[in-house]
């Protein structure tokens, strides 16, 4: 009963989302003001449906209904209560649906707290919001339902949730990467509706941005999480694989960061309007090209979802009419959004732009390494893979101009600067970036390799740069503190944005160049040295869960004569699906990591164990939360959060976001 | 040429510059890292209308179906060979290291390495998905028309 009712919610969230991209669009062309009053309600009104669908499925899935085929895959009795939840995304329609509760969840959240803008612009953003929202329904109704019934036959009990995603990070990173993906959809409609307006000034860029952001936030949390799953739980220690699925995320993330950059230029300064735009089109055409992806199968991937051709082509049907109505929309109004500034080849305009366009090299170059293989075996030139070198090769060759320029970006002012003023500044914080890097690395380590110092000295310039900056523009007009009080939110969340990169970059570095892996044979008493850290293997313990048995290995680690820790690296077997899983034991902290992982056993009792050590890799996901940090700082702005009440003039925004930057620099 | 246009052809110029190194060094980049594809059949007996064959010490991919009863743990490291199969030739994979979870007998997993002798392969890397129905699609394809032996769990757990 009730899963029926969670079919006949979605398809009448479906019905209203047909009429929220009719009625708006329609009236905001006739200019017929009733019809673009529907759109509010109608957007409520089916994300209220959708969530009712979607609790439907939570509640079959926790009373362990298996007349349902996606419970009866994903979940079994045995399942703790809070897995039995998260299973509801754990496979291919579960997470459609979530996908649709998310994409109606930013549409009813965009209706209410657009109050404020014309009319048109909010009839138009609801309605391409709705449209998009009509395609997934139906997606998820035809090709993709959760809510298939395998009456009058069904198990009594289930298949189980995959035990790699027993985790408590598996729990919650699938909704934020979802939530990052559906909110580049509402960029993305704004953008349209900029285009069918032909209006796009710098009052829509500061309706946009705070959504753009969101979504850049939710994906870089995302991103992280699932890095550090990886990391944790595949039991490997590798932290980013290149694999199709982790580039379906890293491609919109990239395209995200780059809109992001470019749409406070276009805020604060009112240039890069129709490249805006573009990039607000390829965000969104990014995610669903990442959906296709990963739901399709076309690519070989170690996220193996169950795959379907007919899926595949639907969604590729889609994308090509979201991708190729947009694009043709934009050749015909472009123009009509076009930006008349003006600026030098020294000025913070170009930083933008170079910025913009290395993101969107490393973009592409991700889209030809997972494309590539495709390509390649549909022209029947045989099976091929690209290899994890090709993508980190590129991608240092693009941190250097990249890094180098965003060292140099916050000391650029708006419109033009002379190149003598910065000069000198430039040579200091060069030279002073030298120094701390090599007395870092040589004083830590006997060896250090070309690529490593260039990187980490990129981390330190940008950091330095970012410091100067700071302490230059808080010291201009006052003391210190007072300077460092007056700043905004979004300057502090520039400096945090950089800051975090900068963190990951130098951790990359340095966890590449400096991890020591080690899989080693051992038998019970016996020990292993890595890095002045002695391992003990202490012996095997059996152990018993709620739904797996397994063993643990208990390693004790002494450094210098002193105990450190003592882990448990267990190795599971889940009892319905009889998986193994490895669940490895990580002692963590600032400076390193020590991991342990249990192999197999082999003869004579001894055990094969992986023991790594990884120097400075929290840094990586710590960087990853300070730049989340940057874009919780701009939402938490209080030019966004009066856009719903008070409709403010660009004079405002203008001064309220650069006070201090204001003054040129002559 | 006054100085705009001068200033124009320069930008044009940059960017042609900028775009040829770039694809240069994707080419260059992409030349050492694209890994063929073969099943054993095809090491053996050559892979398409040419009947191309790696050679050997090329880096190359691997996938089939790990023959029942080939594995052998070296008795005091982690040295590890076993045989791989699809319809009739058998290959010989050398490892060092710990297999991933999902590597049994009679499972289809995907090796990366070296090509050190005309049916040998010295994988630094051996993949098992994380689905235990999961075939590498390639695998798959070679696999059509002849039995899969399906994985025996009661062995696996009598191990423990």
């Amino acid at each position: 009963m009730i899963p029926e009712l969670g079919y006949i919610s979605l398809t009448i969230a479906l019905g209203l989302s047909i009429l929220l991209c009719i009625y708006p669009l329609w009236g905001a062309y006739t200019n017929n003001l009733r019809l673009m009053r529907a759109a509010p309600a109608l957007a409520i009104g089916q994300c209220v449906f959708v969530f009712i669908s979607y609790a439907a499925l939570v509640y079959a899935s926790l009373t362990d209904d298996f007349t349902l085929v996606y419970v009866a895959s994903n979940s079994s009795s045995s399942l703790p209560w809070y897995y039995k939840i998260t299973s509801t995304w754990g496979g291919h329609e579960g997470a459609m649906l979530l996908w649709v509760v998310m994409q109606a969840g930013w549409t009813a959240l965009v209706s209410i707290s657009s109050k404020s803008l014309p009319w048109p612009l909010r009839a138009r953003v609801l309605g391409v919001l709705g449209f998009l929202g009509v395609g997934f329904m139906f997606y998820t109704l035809l090709m993709s339902s959760p809510f298939e019934s395998l009456l009058p036959y069904y198990p009594v009990e289930g298949h189980d949730l995959n035990p790699l995603l027993q985790d408590p990070g598996m729990i919650i990173h699938p909704p934020l990467l979802y939530m990052g993906y559906v909110g580049l959809s509402v960029s993305f409609s704004f953008a349209i509706a900029a285009l069918l307006t032909g209006k796009l000034d710098n009052t829509w860029a500061k309706w946009s941005r705070p959504w753009t952001i969101s979504a850049w936030l939710f994906l870089t949390l995302g991103i992280a999480l699932g890095s550090w799953w990886a990391y944790s739980e595949l039991g490997w220690g590798g932290w980013w694989f290149w694999d199709p699925v982790e580039n379906a995320s890293l491609m919109p993330w990239l395209i995200a960061t780059a809109l992001l950059h470019s749409l406070a230029a276009t805020e604060k300064r009112g240039v890069f309007k129709s490249w805006t735009v573009l990039l607000a089109i390829a965000g969104f055409s990014f995610s669903l090209l990442g959906t296709f992806i990963v739901r399709s199968g076309v690519l070989v991937s170690v996220h193996a979802f169950t795959t379907d051709p007919g899926r595949g082509m639907f969604i590729l049907g889609f994308l090509a009419i979201v991708v190729g109505g947009s694009l043709a929309l934009y050749a015909m109004r472009a123009s009509a959004v076009s930006s008349p500034g003006r600026y030098r080849l020294f000025s913070r305009e170009v930083a933008l732009w170079l910025n913009n366009i290395l993101l969107c090299v490393a973009t592409l170059i991700v889209l030809l390494g997972t494309l590539l293989p495709l390509v390649h075996k549909e022209l029947g030139m045989g099976s091929i893979s690209i290899g994890e070198p090709f993508f980190n090769e590129m991608f240092s060759y693009l941190l250097v101009p990249f890094a180098f320029a965003l060292g140099v970006a916050p000391l650029l002012r708006w419109k033009q600067n002379k190149f003598n003023a910065l000069k000198n500044k430039l040579l200091l914080i060069g030279l002073l970036s030298i120094v701390i890097t090599a007395s870092w690395l040589y004083s830590s380590y006997d060896v250090v390799s070309s690529m490593t110092f260039i990187a980490v000295l990129l981390a330190v310039w940008v950091t330095i740069s970012t410091i100067f900056d700071v302490v230059e523009r808080a010291t201009k007009q006052t003391s210190l503190i007072v300077g460092l009080k007056q700043f905004t939110n979004s300057y502090w969340a520039m400096v945090s944005g950089h800051f975090g990169f900068a963190c990951v970059v130098m951790s990359v570095a340095l966890t590449s160049a400096y991890s020591v892996e080690r899989d080693v044979r051992m038998m019970p008493g016996e020990t292993v040295t890595l890095n002045e850290y002695v391992y003990r293997f202490d012996g095997i313990k059996e152990i018993v869960g709620a739904n797996y048995t397994g063993h643990a290995a208990m390693v004790s680690i002494h450094k210098e004569g002193e105990k450190v820790t003592k882990l448990y690296a267990e190795k599971r077997l889940y009892n319905v699906g009889m998986q193994f899983m490895t669940e490895a034991a990580i002692d963590a902290s600032l400076g390193r990591d020590l991991y342990v992982a249990l192999g197999e056993q082999l003869n004579n009792g001894a055990w094969a164990l992986r023991i790594y050590h990884k120097p400075y890799i929290r840094w990586m996901w710590l960087g990853g939360l300070i730049m989340s940090f940057a874009g919780l700082l701009i939402l938490l702005d209080k030019r966004y959060r009066g856009t719903s009440k008070v409709p403010q003039k660009h004079k405002d925004s203008n001064n309220a976001s650069q006070p201090v930057a204001s003054g040129e620099v002559s | 040429m006054n100085p705009r246009r001068k200033k124009r052809m320069m930008a044009l110029l940059a960017v042609v510059f900028g775009l040829g190194s770039a694809i240069g060094l994707v080419l260059y980049a992409l030349q050492g890292n694209i890994n063929l594809f073969y099943t054993p059949t095809e090491l053996i007996e050559g892979k398409g209308p040419e009947n191309q064959k790696p050679f050997v010490g090329q880096k190359l991919r691997i996938g089939g179906m790990v023959v029942p009863g080939s594995v052998k743990r070296a008795p005091d490291s982690l040295h590890v060979e076993f045989k791989l199969m699809d319809k009739g030739p058998i290959v010989k994979i050398l490892y060092k290291g710990i297999l991933p979870d999902l590597f049994r007998e009679g499972q289809g997993i995907v090796a990366q390495g070296n090509l050190i002798a005309p049916d040998t392969i010295e994988a630094f890397e051996v993949l098992a998905k994380h689905d235990e129905e999961y075939m590498p699609p390639e695998v798959a394809e070679a696999l059509k028309g002849i039995k899969h032996e399906k994985p025996v769990y009661n062995n696996v757990k009598g191990d423990y």
